[in-house]
């Protein structure tokens, strides 16, 4: 039983389905990785373990416990983060501010925790007084996983972290997320790099259709000649 | 020389200080409309209403007081009864808000739905303010009239024109720089403040970060029914109090709102004084500052306006035009507080 997992699940957006008992899960201080084509499901898959999605069938289970009805914000507090793939940071808003609101739901000092994102994104200390909608792509993803960490969340769960970033930025995130696994924190990402995230990844799912085609360890998924010839592009 | 500095005190006494107070009344209304738009995201045309049924309410208080004796001289006594005034739109407003707009928010109905349904609480809110206070002029203003006269000034001065400041212009300059300080602190350096912001620049992640969207809501119709009361009192002090005038500013009010950028705080003060002084500028009459300015004995028979004041209204009407044409966005663009 891992950590956090998605369950069976099944549901949709409205009367049609678009996951059909999909499973998914990670556990802690490990790396998994979802990839599949586009319109496969995985941001879906993603939501429904966040519950903002109704789920028809199926559960989700976070540390041993049954999270299903809970509503995101809640999950939140259990200790879940989340980057959704668009629209993931408050543009209008400093950066700092973004981290801010990260915290929203801490009553504590939240400085330490400011300052442990800098350290690891030392460019958003530069830019801390700058809106977050005038920061490059690759800037805006740190922005968006620095503002999921501020809850030192036991799970983090990114979407496409590296979507139209340059390629030396992405291995800097790669690096990055890599860091933060090794803090013990489980790290459930959808990725379109598919072979440079299986290649970090201890778990790897391939998803088609709303349907788990391949689930195994990313070394496994990248030495499978049928997963590399449909999804890794030979 | 002299006739320079006269007609400089000329368009002060009848342009510049009538346009920076009635800019600021705009400007606050402006506020309101803004944020209503940007975190509750539709346009609310109750927004008039609201501002005479706070200062209804503040006017109702203030007679209660006089009737007590109570009483701030040389400041007006609205101001003492214009907490009470707010307190009371505050909790009219949630009333609302509960009854009307949350069944509708609750169904995730479009923006013209919520626009559509205002118009329905405007026509209400009209009807009852009527129904309590009658459809006639009410005069409450008391206190000292002038804090200089144009006597006063002229003595002081030995000029020929006067540039008189009434005690209601100066409060409501004052008191309109003092609640845009108040409003942007609370924006932009208050937790509370803060998670407005980011409600409104993207409703989802605010979710995702644990701010609770109920609270977001009624604290912006604690915000707009403050400053609506606040703006509708101005106003009032400053003409008069008529209910259907402020369905009339309704007009001016938008067209400040989106001259600055709908949604945009900053624009909607900005927007305020520029509707305010175009209305003031088109259809001031500038017959005898001409005349200060030009050699003696040149006769001018027109008044030299470039609009009759009928046409004041008009004015916000085709600035509004102009700027949906030329630059729809505003002049600061953006949706978010
Ligand atoms: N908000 C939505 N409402 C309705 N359908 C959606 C929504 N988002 C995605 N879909 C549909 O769900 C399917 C899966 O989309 P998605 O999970 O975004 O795929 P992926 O992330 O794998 O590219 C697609 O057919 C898409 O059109
Ligand atoms: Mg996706």
């Amino acid at each position: 039983m891992s950590f956090l997992i998605g369950q069976q699940m099944t549901g949709g957006y409205g009367a049609a389905d678009i996951l059909h008992d999909c499973t998914i899960g990670v556990d802690k201080g490990e790396i998994a990785v979802i990839v599949g084509p586009n319109g496969a499901g995985k941001s879906t898959a993603m939501k429904a373990v966040f519950g903002m999605l109704p789920l028809r069938h199926g559960q989700v289970l976070f540390d041993g416990e049954d999270v299903t009805l809970l509503k995101p914000e809640e999950r939140v507090l259990k200790g879940m983060g989340f980057v959704p793939q668009t629209h993931n940071v408050f543009i209008s808003l400093s950066v700092e501010e973004n981290l801010e609101m990260g915290a929203f739901i801490r009553q504590d000092d939240i400085r330490d925790s400011i300052a442990q994102v800098y350290d690891l994104f030392p460019i958003l200390k530069e830019k801390r007084k700058q809106p977050a909608g005038q920061l490059s792509g690759g800037q805006r993803q740190q922005v968006a996983v620095g503002r999921a960490l501020m809850t030192h969340p036991k799970v983090l769960m990114l979407d496409e972290p590296t979507a139209g970033v340059s390629p030396i930025v992405m291995d800097e995130l790669f690096d990055r997320i890599l860091e933060i696994a090794r803090l013990d924190v489980a790290i459930l990402m959808v990725e379109q790099n598919a072979k440079q995230a299986l290649e970090i990844a201890d778990k790897g799912y391939v998803l088609v259709q709303g349907r788990n085609r391949f689930t195994d360890s990313g070394e496994a998924l990248l030495a499978n000649s049928e997963v590399r010839r449909a999804f890794l592009g030979g | 020389m002299i006739d320079v500095i006269n007609a400089a005190a000329l368009l002060g006494n009848f342009l510049v200080i009538p346009g920076l107070t009635y800019g600021s009344q705009l400007a606050l209304g402006a506020l309101g409309v803004t944020l209503v738009y940007s975190v509750l995201r539709f346009s609310n045309f109750a927004h008039g209403e609201t501002m005479a049924f706070g200062a209804m309410l503040t006017i109702l208080v203030t007679w209660g007081l006089q009737a007590l004796g109570v009483s701030i001289q040389p400041l007006p006594t609205a101001l003492l009864a214009l907490p009470f005034g707010i307190i009371g739109t505050i909790a009219f407003t949630l009333l609302i808000d509960r009854s009307v707009y949350a069944y509708h928010r609750q169904r995730k109905a479009s923006p013209v739905v919520f626009l559509i349904v205002s118009i329905g609480v405007m026509f209400v809110m009209g009807g009852l303010i009527r129904f309590i206070i009658g459809p006639n002029d009410q005069i409450f203003f008391d206190g000292a009239r002038f804090i200089i006269s144009a006597r006063d000034f002229k003595r002081m001065t030995g000029l020929e024109e006067g540039l008189a400041i009434r005690m209601t212009q100066a409060v409501t300059i004052l008191t309109a720089i003092v609640i845009v300080i108040l409003l942007f602190w609370f924006l932009n350096h208050t937790r509370t403040g803060k998670s407005m912001r980011a409600y409104s620049d993207n409703e989802n992640l605010a979710l995702l970060s644990g701010i609770n969207p109920q609270r977001v809501v009624m604290i912006t119709w604690i915000l707009v029914a403050t400053l609506a009361t606040i703006a509708g009192t101005l106003y009032g002090l400053d003409k008069s109090f008529k209910p259907f005038v402020y369905m009339q500013l309704l007009l001016p009010i938008f067209a400040s709102a989106i001259v600055g950028g709908v949604g945009n705080p900053l624009g909607a003060i900005a927007g305020g004084y520029v509707i305010a002084f175009s209305e003031l500028i088109l259809t001031f009459a500038y017959k005898k500052v001409i005349q200060y300015l030009t050699p003696d004995g040149i006769e001018i028979e027109s008044l030299m306006q470039i609009l009759g004041t009928d046409y004041k209204i008009a004015v916000s009407f085709i600035i509004l035009v102009i700027v949906l044409v030329v630059r729809p966005t505003g002049l600061f663009q953006g949706k978010t507080l």
